[in-house]
């Protein structure tokens, strides 16, 4: 596959973000030091041209939260985000509304990002309109471009949301986000709540797509088996850090973060046959508003040492291959 | 199929709702047989019926949902016992789980009182003894610090540890009979892992049997001794878990395997099944999966293929059974 040298697309260098929850509303942590959630603690990765990087992680790990730092849903408290050499973080004005162009994102749920009270085509051409992106007389023509790009009759336009199927929403969540002619597409979730079959087509439709129009993708689940067929590289999360990162194949094939590890040995094999061959992880995740100290994880890890507690690991390794550990299987 | 006389026997169950001016056909004939100490999965897509025949049961469906057929269970036919009879059974033999349990537990009762609940019901333990056994109940589910936890309310555990809970009262009884509706469909794949790692061991330790619908088949292969899979209200095809998974002899299983996305395969595109299941009003005259079948014939179209042994153990309602098995050998 050809990526160019170039320098990476989206740049993220040592970004973070807490949330205050007001007390009363937190039960759960009373007897808590603090009523901070620290969502995203320090995470630098870099997403080349054309590539596919998924970030996969548990409920909680920070991947919806660094998905919304990128299209500035939220703000983050530190850190940097550069794409295409641009500083994002303090664009504002026009160069925020270009910036909202170039990067988008598709949702887990469709339904609840479109309005019901608009035909399907209306949303695709309102994008189109208020980004200028073609003259008025071509919209429509545009509109039907992009139902057909997403696999999707061009009778469609006319129908409201809530006439669609899931799998079909999927399409016009992706057909919507595609509509403006975005460089890096941000996918968070999207195949999770389908049936297996129509998530098939969905992750063929990206493949497609991919190809078609160069786009990027930044590529967030928590089922691996997708993950790993989408993928060029993958970023495991745990608990608002990245704690390994690299070439898909290599880190299925040889994980070297325990966590890595104990995710690749829970989901459930196809194969009966390699049933219970591999011990479950123990424990359940700290809650985020009291992340162990050092390495998250050493909670729940069996080569944990009192380094792990004391000093918290950064991601170090070599060829791009880089693991937060302590300790890395070899 | 076990070879005593099955525990469980399901016979020609449907299930039906009167709309718009008709009978749809939610579940539509299904059959099955559940032996000692076996796990039968129920695989399929959303409304593909599965969760509906789990709940028929134990008659968990209420109107406008009709229920007809036949449920052995000990010599009764659970479809036409007494509420009273049933409520007997119901939890102190059979027990069941489901995917939220949040919406099955008590917000307003503590974890420990719905296990005594249970116990009070089922067995005939005073009140410290129903305590004492919740806590070892809690313990054997693998909640920490079980003693401290047993006087928590249900959201101050997380979504892992109520589904542990939920276990542990359905457990109370000692059933004999565990149905799990989707049990880790909610959950992440470490705590899914865990869940069902638990379900094993119980099943093993209390020698109970357990039906588990689930939607995900490497969940079906981590868990199950024998599988159904359902399509549109009917049970399309049945088999050993390792004979399913490696030679389906239904299109449509042999769709679902294709649909996941396999190790060494990455980045090529999948295989998946066209178009989306049926509506129970609209399923056609034939062969339910007829219309998006890549083997589908003439002959698929007219009336719904019965459900056949094609090989010892092994069912299937595909006309085109020989064609898949002969595509294997090639292959």
């Amino acid at each position: 596959m050809m990526l160019s040298s170039d320098a990476p697309l989206l740049e993220v260098t040592t970004l973070s973000k807490q949330f205050a929850v007001r007390r009363r509303f937190l039960e759960a942590a009373r007897r808590r030091s603090s009523a901070v959630l620290r969502a995203l603690e320090s995470v630098s990765f870099a997403v080349r041209r054309g590539e596919t990087l998924g970030v996969v992680g548990e409920s909680g790990c920070g991947k919806s939260t660094l998905a919304r730092c990128l299209v500035r849903l939220h703000e983050p408290d530190g850190g940097g985000i550069r794409f295409d050499g641009q500083d994002v973080l303090t664009l504002q004005g026009s160069g925020l509304r270009r910036y909202h162009r170039r990067v988008q994102m598709a949702f887990q749920d469709p339904y609840s990002s479109l309005n019901p009270r608009m035909t399907v085509g209306h949303a695709l051409a309102e994008a189109i309109r208020f980004h200028d992106l073609r003259p008025p007389a071509q919209t429509l023509a545009r509109v039907a471009e992009l139902l057909e790009l997403v696999g999707l009759p061009t009778t469609a336009a006319e129908r409201y949301p809530r006439e669609f199927s899931g799998g079909q929403r999927q399409r016009i969540g992706i057909a919507r986000a595609l509509a403006v002619e975005p460089d890096l597409l941000i996918a968070d979730e999207i195949v999770s709540a389908l049936d297996v079959s129509v998530q098939a087509q969905i992750i063929n439709l990206l493949l497609d797509l991919q190809e078609r129009l160069h786009l990027t993708i930044l590529f967030i689940a928590h089922d691996l088996r997708v993950v790993r067929h989408l993928s060029h590289r993958v970023a495991v999360m745990y608990l608002g850090s990245i704690v390994e990162i690299g070439e898909t194949e290599q880190l299925f094939a040889r994980p070297r973060h325990p966590y890595t590890a104990a995710l690749l040995a829970a989901a459930p094999e196809m194969d009966p046959g390699r049933r219970g061959t591999r011990d479950a992880i123990s424990g359940e995740l700290p809650s985020p508003f009291d992340i162990p100290t050092g390495c998250a994880f050493r909670t729940r890890c069996s080569r944990a040492s009192d380094r792990c507690a004391a000093v918290r690991p950064t991601l170090a390794g070599a060829g791009g291959r880089m693991a937060a550990c302590h300790h890395p299987l070899s | 199929m076990a070879a005593a006389a099955p525990l469980l026997s399901v016979s020609d169950l449907r299930v039906s709702i009167d709309a718009g001016g008709g009978s749809w056909m939610l579940v539509d004939g299904v059959s099955l047989q559940v032996g000692a100490g076996e796990v039968l999965g129920l695989v399929g897509e959303s409304g593909s019926g599965k969760s509906l025949t789990l709940r028929s049961i134990v008659r968990l469906v209420r109107a406008p949902l009709r229920v007809a057929g036949e449920v052995r269970w000990r010599g009764a036919n659970l479809l036409e016992l007494p509420e009273r009879q049933l409520n007997a059974i119901r939890g102190r033999e059979i027990a069941v789980i489901f995917q939220e349990p949040m919406t099955a537990l008590n917000p307003v009762l503590t974890v420990g009182e719905q296990i005594r609940e249970s116990l009070r019901a089922h067995s005939g333990l005073d009140r410290p003894g129903c305590r004492k056994r919740a806590i070892e109940l809690l313990d054997h589910v693998g909640i920490p610090a079980a003693r401290a936890r047993v006087d928590d309310y249900p959201h101050q555990f997380s979504g892992g540890m109520r589904q542990r809970a939920m276990i542990a009262i359905a457990l109370a009884a000692e059933p004999k009979l565990l149905l799990a509706d989707e049990p880790t469909t909610a959950l992440d794949v470490t705590i899914q892992d865990q869940i069902l790692k638990l379900i094993l061991r119980l099943k093993a330790e209390l020698g109970m049997s357990v039906v588990l619908v689930t939607h995900d088949l490497g969940v079906i292969a981590q868990s199950c001794d024998r599988v159904a899979v359902m399509y549109a209200g009917r049970v399309v095809e049945q088999a050993p878990v390792a004979t399913l998974l490696r030679e389906p002899r239904h299109a449509y299983t042999r769709g679902l395997l294709d649909s996941v996305p396999l190790a060494g395969h990455a980045r090529r595109p999948l295989r998946p099944i066209g178009g989306a299941p049926p509506a129970p009003g609209e399923r056609p005259a034939g062969c339910s999966f007829a219309p998006r079948c890549g083997y589908a014939t003439e002959i698929c179209q007219r009336t719904p293929p019965p459900l056949i042994a094609v090989a010892q153990e092994h069912l299937s309602a595909c006309l085109h059974h020989a064609r898949l098995a002969a595509e294997e050998v090639r292959s």
